[in-house]
């Protein structure tokens, strides 16, 4: 059976009261700010406990917020396989440093994900295994989801001659 | 061929233009350079009910060594720009290229900062097919645009 | 003469490169493949050939103007997409469509996933070196095509899922067209299965080939098929049903070893099961509304905006500057062929999305291919690659 979004809450919260920096709930879905640095810990936490089973990592991303906040969100779709439960966390990062703890050991899909998160937002994650660009090319310059990065933002200057050899 | 040279323009030089651009423009060999969604259209042309094959381009060739037509079909990205010109540069000549879809063309819906806004930026085209995707109907007609333009060639 | 000393050999890995152009990627993957002999002993795959940049330019869109973008993410699925994206914007809304327009999404959603299967079917089996099977899922593809294009206007990029319900009522002669497409199917596929199932060359290929086990696919983060072949019973359309879905009867095939051939049964099984589906919202399709009538998110009625001055206001005061949800943010997904699509919306009350980030199945499962592969030979690669599933226009976004 699914806990209830307000006894999810209540339970993370009992575990980390200092950790856990708000609590939402909108159309029925539960979102936890969580401290950057306790992110990891929750996270196995989330795992392990047997009531919890958040098995399941859905979704990891990037949000900017640096206009409003000074800060980038790093938001986790959780999801319990056995208990059918979903769950959201939010760790704020700040944008003029941001980096925080990675959930690799926890969730093996996570590092694709992080790969992708520090891709469009240059986001680092302590610890990561293998933390290159993913989807950008290599010599790309910049985050492209950042809210400062143009749209149209294209960098082909360095390729353009090479790819002209008839001059057409 | 340079036959010309020593013939001069008469009958002979002329048939044999005439054969050998016939032959080569009822003989197209593609390259499918599948990048998106055209890709799937492309590949139902092959397929029965489109039967490229009544064309004589049914031959895909993903060595782009042993092909003379590349279709290129989909989104081209800048990661991905300088494969599309080497596999250009791999081909033999005389070639021919169809920017297939808005994306090929002018990085149709995408006017972002990794699209390449048109094939043409990267390697020459000669038939620009329009259509997000384009239907088979319309792909089969670009193919034969293209053996109408073979058979204007002069050797 | 027999001594050669075994000081001087030396082994050397070699590394060889597949892709981005290559026949059996299905699309612009690239792997980068060290090879000992045949045998892998790492693979990297490197995606974003294809990266186009939607969640930026959704970014820049009204929330209406974002469904064309969904359409060419998974663009063997269309009618998934436009669905898992008009339920986020929805379900950011608060709002529901009406009950005829959700069983209409349900048909429309599993002739896609039947659509999309032949595809992965076709491909697959033209991969490992059975050409036939490729013609055969085309001529039924053309028949979903022809279904598609008389709904919607187009074969491919259908957009016809709109926020609140679907854009015009199903057209005459499609519950006919339907249905007989229905009652053909289930014949064609058991000539699919005579061609491979118990092929024994087909089975040589598939048959233990890209094991993943249960535990190592949920740490994987895989969904769908992928999923289900190792035996894990997750299925969003049974385990949170969206769209009407707990109304319909169907099973949720399961493999059991986790490899290349059960994903296959799997996908064969599910096009049975769509099918099914399929044939039951035939039946069910209630009278009604097509499209809620919601002031300020659905469009009025084309009849009213000809003659009504106040709809015509509407009409245009929506198509010039959108809905506007509240603020907020929800995560909706459903079960699409490839397994968990989901949306995860940001809401700032503007007209544009603040944020929108795509879960796209295919993404996490490729994630899982150097898992499947490293230890096995060369050929298994293709297999593996094909038996994923894996789209790269929603890998790459």
């Amino acid at each position: 059976m699914p806990m209830k979004n307000e006894d999810l809450a209540a339970l993370i919260k009992t575990r980390f009261p200092e950790a856990i920096m708000g609590a939402n709930i909108f159309r029925n879905e539960l979102t936890l700010t969580v401290q950057k640095d306790a992110l990891a810990e929750v996270a196995r936490f989330l795992k392990e406990n047997e009531d919890l089973d958040f098995d399941f990592l859905s979704d990891l991303c990037g949000v900017d917020r640096a206009e409003t906040d000074d800060v980038f969100e790093v938001v986790y779709h959780l999801y319990s396989l056995s208990k059918n439960h979903r769950l959201r966390l939010k760790a704020p990062v700040p944008s003029d440093a941001p980096g925080l703890p990675t959930v690799t050991g926890v969730w093996k899909t996570a590092n694709w994900h992080e790969r992708e998160t520090y891709d469009m937002f240059g986001i680092t994650f302590h610890g990561h295994p293998d933390l290159r660009k993913i989807l950008t090319p290599d010599d790309f310059e910049g985050h492209p989801l950042r809210k400062d990065y143009p749209l149209d933002g294209r960098q082909p200057a360095t390729l353009r001659d090479s790819y002209r050899k008839d001059g057409a | 061929m340079g036959l010309e040279s020593h013939l001069g323009d008469n009958i002979l030089t002329t048939t044999l233009t005439a054969m050998v651009n016939w032959s080569r423009a009822s003989s197209l060999w593609p390259m499918p350079f599948g990048l998106a969604c055209c890709a799937i259209e492309m590949m139902a042309v092959v397929a029965p009910r489109y039967d490229l094959a009544r064309f004589g381009a049914e031959v895909f060739r993903f060595s782009p060594r042993q092909s003379d037509l590349m279709i290129v079909a989909g989104t081209l990205t800048y990661k991905m720009a300088s494969v599309a010109r080497k596999i250009y540069d791999q081909m033999p000549e005389p070639k021919w290229v169809i920017a297939m879809g808005a994306c090929a063309i002018s990085g149709g819906v995408y006017n972002t900062y990794s699209v390449v806004q048109g094939l043409d930026q990267v390697v020459p085209v000669d038939v620009f097919l329009p259509g997000c995707p384009p239907r088979p109907e319309a792909l089969i007609h670009a193919i034969m645009e293209i053996q109408k333009k073979i058979k204007k060639e002069t050797l | 003469m027999t001594v050669t000393s075994a000081a001087t050999t030396t082994t050397q890995l070699m590394t060889i490169n597949m892709g981005p152009q290559h026949p059996s990627t299905h699309g612009v993957l690239r792997l980068l493949l060290e090879l000992d002999g045949e045998v892998i002993v790492k693979a990297v795959p490197h995606v974003g050939f294809l990266h186009r940049g939607v969640e930026k330019l959704a970014e820049y869109r009204t929330y209406h103007q974002c469904i064309p973008l969904t359409d060419r993410l998974d663009y063997v699925a269309p009618f998934s997409n436009n669905l898992a994206y008009a339920l986020t914007v929805e379900k950011l809304l608060g709002i529901e469509a009406p009950e005829r327009a959700q069983h209409i999404r349900v048909l429309l959603c599993e002739l896609t996933r039947i659509a999309s299967h032949l595809l992965w079917l076709a491909t697959h089996a033209l991969d490992i070196g059975a050409m036939t099977v490729f013609f055969y899922c085309f001529r039924e593809r053309e028949a979903i095509y022809d279904i598609f294009e008389l709904v919607a206007g187009a074969r491919m990029h259908t957009s016809y899922i709109r926020v609140g319900g679907v854009s015009r009522e199903l057209p005459g002669g499609f519950t006919e067209k339907v249905h007989k497409f229905v009652m053909e199917f289930p014949a064609r596929l058991n000539e699919y299965e005579t061609l491979l199932t118990e092929n024994p060359i087909w089975k040589k290929r598939t048959v233990g080939v890209g094991i993943i086990s249960a535990e190592d696919a949920i740490d994987y983060g895989l969904s769908g098929p992928s999923l289900r072949g190792s035996g894990v019973n997750w299925d969003i359309r049974k385990a949170e049903p969206y769209s009407q879905y707990d109304k319909y009867h169907f099973t949720v095939p399961l493999g059991k070893n986790g490899d290349v051939y059960d994903r296959y049964r799997i996908r064969i099984e599910e096009m049975h099961q769509s099918n099914r589906i399929v044939h039951q919202a035939l039946n069910i399709l209630p009278k009604g509304d097509c499209l809620a009538r919601i002031p300020n998110v659905t469009l009025p009625p084309k009849e009213d905006v000809e003659t009504n001055m106040e709809a015509m206001i509407t009409h245009f005061k929506l198509i010039t500057d959108g809905i506007h949800p509240p603020k907020g943010e929800v995560y909706a997904s459903i079960e699409a062929p490839k397994g968990e699509l989901g949306f995860y919306l940001v809401s700032d009350g503007s007209s544009h999305p603040y944020r929108l980030k795509i879960r796209p199945p295919s993404f996490v499962n490729l994630e899982a291919l150097p898992k499947m592969v490293e230890g096995r030979l060369l050929p298994d690669v293709v297999a593996t690659i094909g038996s994923l599933d894996i789209v790269l226009g929603e890998i790459d976004r």
